[in-house]
């Protein structure tokens, strides 16, 4: 489904991506882990359209999509809960959802995953009017996470979502995350939580600086020696 | 007692009609800043030039107050565009201080190329506003005083339907807020920008007729100061506060008539930036201002 191949990225002088290559396929979860700085949430914003790969190829559904604009790229079916959440928070709840359906014309459609989001999140619900600044954090995740769904994706990109959250919370989030994956939402997570990350996920990869290091089954690499000592404190 | 009541009454009148000018200008100052961080010093320009259009269509086109009004938004909607996209477009990522370099030069451009075409010459509107006045308690209600406030309030509540319910107002705000998520929604950054300078270069059009029809004489100058009082009224209410706009414009407007009714006069414009200088210092965030700060 998504096709990374060698894509490198810099932010001036620096090289934060050094030709890095993975897939994600339909249905699955994917993970990609690595410690700070590790440059997770660049790949997930090169994917997003927010950075430009300087080299390399990112290829959706077949479709080329290096070099398309931003706003386009969700319209392919790609969206993304970025890290730190984002929400407006100068606009209500229903507006930052209408926000995630910007594109979107088909009303009655629109109208369903509303429902389908304050099902999943019904604190969203109860929260409609209130302007998001004024949300808790978790609430403010769950936010980020309703509006991504509104655009109908079919791969959702999550960055740190259990960043800031209690551990019951986190759990809370991961349930969800495992859910709307079932309801078949193609799913690519960053996390710094791999112990969490990992227990959710099909396929995993370690990012190190800017390079990928490791590959493999979710379940494996939680049980290789190197992941267990750098990413699981084991 | 009476009296004073009704000269104080009068005042008020007078103060509406010009912070009704001051706000429709102010409007654009605060919108474009939302968006783009940057203060369009040439924002009164073209609200010099909206009132060139105006009394061009009206003294030249004998174009009626209505029409003439909608022909000056329109062309400053698309002047204000292309300003963005020539002028300050490619310097988005600069610094601010080069931005506002430009903007100042835009300025310029605007005033002396204005003086070019049309010459440096003082023209004066016809009257396309019946020169009547109604009394109401003792208190003279100019017919163009009540035009300029029911227009100002007409533009004002279309504006705020707008920004508040219409796709392009929700992107509008989403954009002023945070521009890479507005992207990730879906949202054209760029064209949302050129909206607003559309919008708001329209309602300084607004204002310029408004002005040349009430006050009657125009010059191509005549942007520089009301720029000026309007640009105070975005800060007195709240820079990027669209409600903070109308009521520091109003609230401008009805303290210089003050000074002026007190016989201080001359002193208006100092007492504007007397305004500016005290909300700088006591509340940068302006009127409306508070902060807003992200949970993490
Ligand atoms: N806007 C920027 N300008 C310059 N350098 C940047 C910028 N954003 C990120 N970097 C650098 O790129 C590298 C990768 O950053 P990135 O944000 O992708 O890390 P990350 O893996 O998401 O880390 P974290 O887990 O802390 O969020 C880091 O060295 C960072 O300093
Ligand atoms: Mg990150």
């Amino acid at each position: 489904m998504l096709a990374i191949e060698d894509v490198h990225v810099y932010y001036g002088a620096i090289h934060a991506l050094q030709g890095i290559s993975f897939q994600v396929n339909q249905g699955e979860i994917v993970t990609l882990i690595g410690s700070n700085g590790a440059g997770k949430s660049t790949s997930l914003k090169t994917i997003s359209g927010l950075l430009r790969p300087k080299q390399g190829k990112i290829r959706f559904n077949g479709e080329e999509l290096t070099g398309m604009p931003a706003q386009k790229i969700v319209g392919r079916g790609i969206s993304q809960v970025p890290e730190g959440r984002r929400i407006f928070a100068n606009m209500t709840v229903s507006e930052n959802l209408d926000m995630g359906a910007y594109l979107r014309k088909d009303k009655p459609e629109i109208k369903k995953d509303l429902e389908r989001i304050f099902a999943i999140f019904p604190r969203l619900r109860e929260r409609k009017g209130q302007v998001a600044g004024t949300l808790s954090g978790g609430e403010q995740q769950m936010l980020a996470m309703g509006r991504a769904l509104m655009s109908k994706p079919q791969l959702m990109l999550l960055d740190e979502p259990s960043m800031g959250l209690s551990p019951l919370l986190v759990k809370q989030i991961f349930d969800i995350i495992k859910d709307i994956n079932a309801q078949g939402t193609t799913i690519l997570l960053v996390e710094q939580n791999a112990r969490m990350a990992l227990s959710v996920a099909t396929r995993a990869y370690v990012l190190e600086t800017g390079k990928i290091t490791l590959g493999g089954m979710a379940q494996e690499l939680a049980a290789s020696e190197d992941v267990r000592k750098a990413y699981l404190g084991a | 007692m009476g009296h004073v009541l009704r000269e104080g009454l009068q005042q008020v009148v007078n103060g509406l009609s010009m912070g009704s000018v001051y706000a429709l200008i102010a409007l654009g100052y605060t919108m474009v800043y939302g968006i783009v961080k940057l203060i369009n010093f040439a924002h009164g320009d073209v609200m010099m030039i909206g009132a060139y259009v105006g009394w061009l269509a009206t003294s030249r086109l004998h174009m009626s107050f209505v029409p003439a009004l909608l022909l000056a938004m329109a062309s400053c909607a698309l002047l204000g565009v292309i300003i963005e996209r020539i002028a300050y477009k490619p310097l988005r990522n600069a610094t601010r201080v080069a931005a506002l370099i430009t903007a100042i030069g835009v300025s310029l451009f605007l005033e002396y190329g204005n003086m070019l075409v049309a010459s440096a010459q003082v023209r004066s509107y016809p009257p396309v506003l019946p020169s009547v006045s109604y009394k109401v308690g003792g208190v003279y209600l100019q017919y163009g005083a009540i035009v300029i406030f029911a227009t100002t309030i007409i533009l004002m509540i279309l504006l705020t339907l707008t920004v508040r319910y219409t796709k392009i107002g929700k992107a509008m705000r989403a954009a002023s807020f945070d521009k890479d998520a507005a992207l990730m929604m879906g949202v054209n950054v760029n064209s949302t920008i050129s909206a607003t300078f559309a919008i708001g270069s329209a309602l300084a059009a607004a204002a310029g007729v408004l002005y040349g029809a009430y006050y009657n004489t125009i010059d191509p100058l005549m942007g520089i100061i009301p720029g000026l009082k309007a640009f105070i009224a975005a800060v007195l209410g709240g820079i990027g506060i669209i409600p903070g706009a109308v009521v520091g414009g109003l609230v401008l407007g009805l303290t210089e008539s003050a000074v002026s009714a007190l016989g201080a006069s001359t002193w208006r414009d100092a007492v504007a930036f007397l305004i500016l200088i005290l909300v700088l210092i006591l509340k940068p965030s302006g009127l409306f201002g508070k902060n807003v700060r992200e949970k993490v």
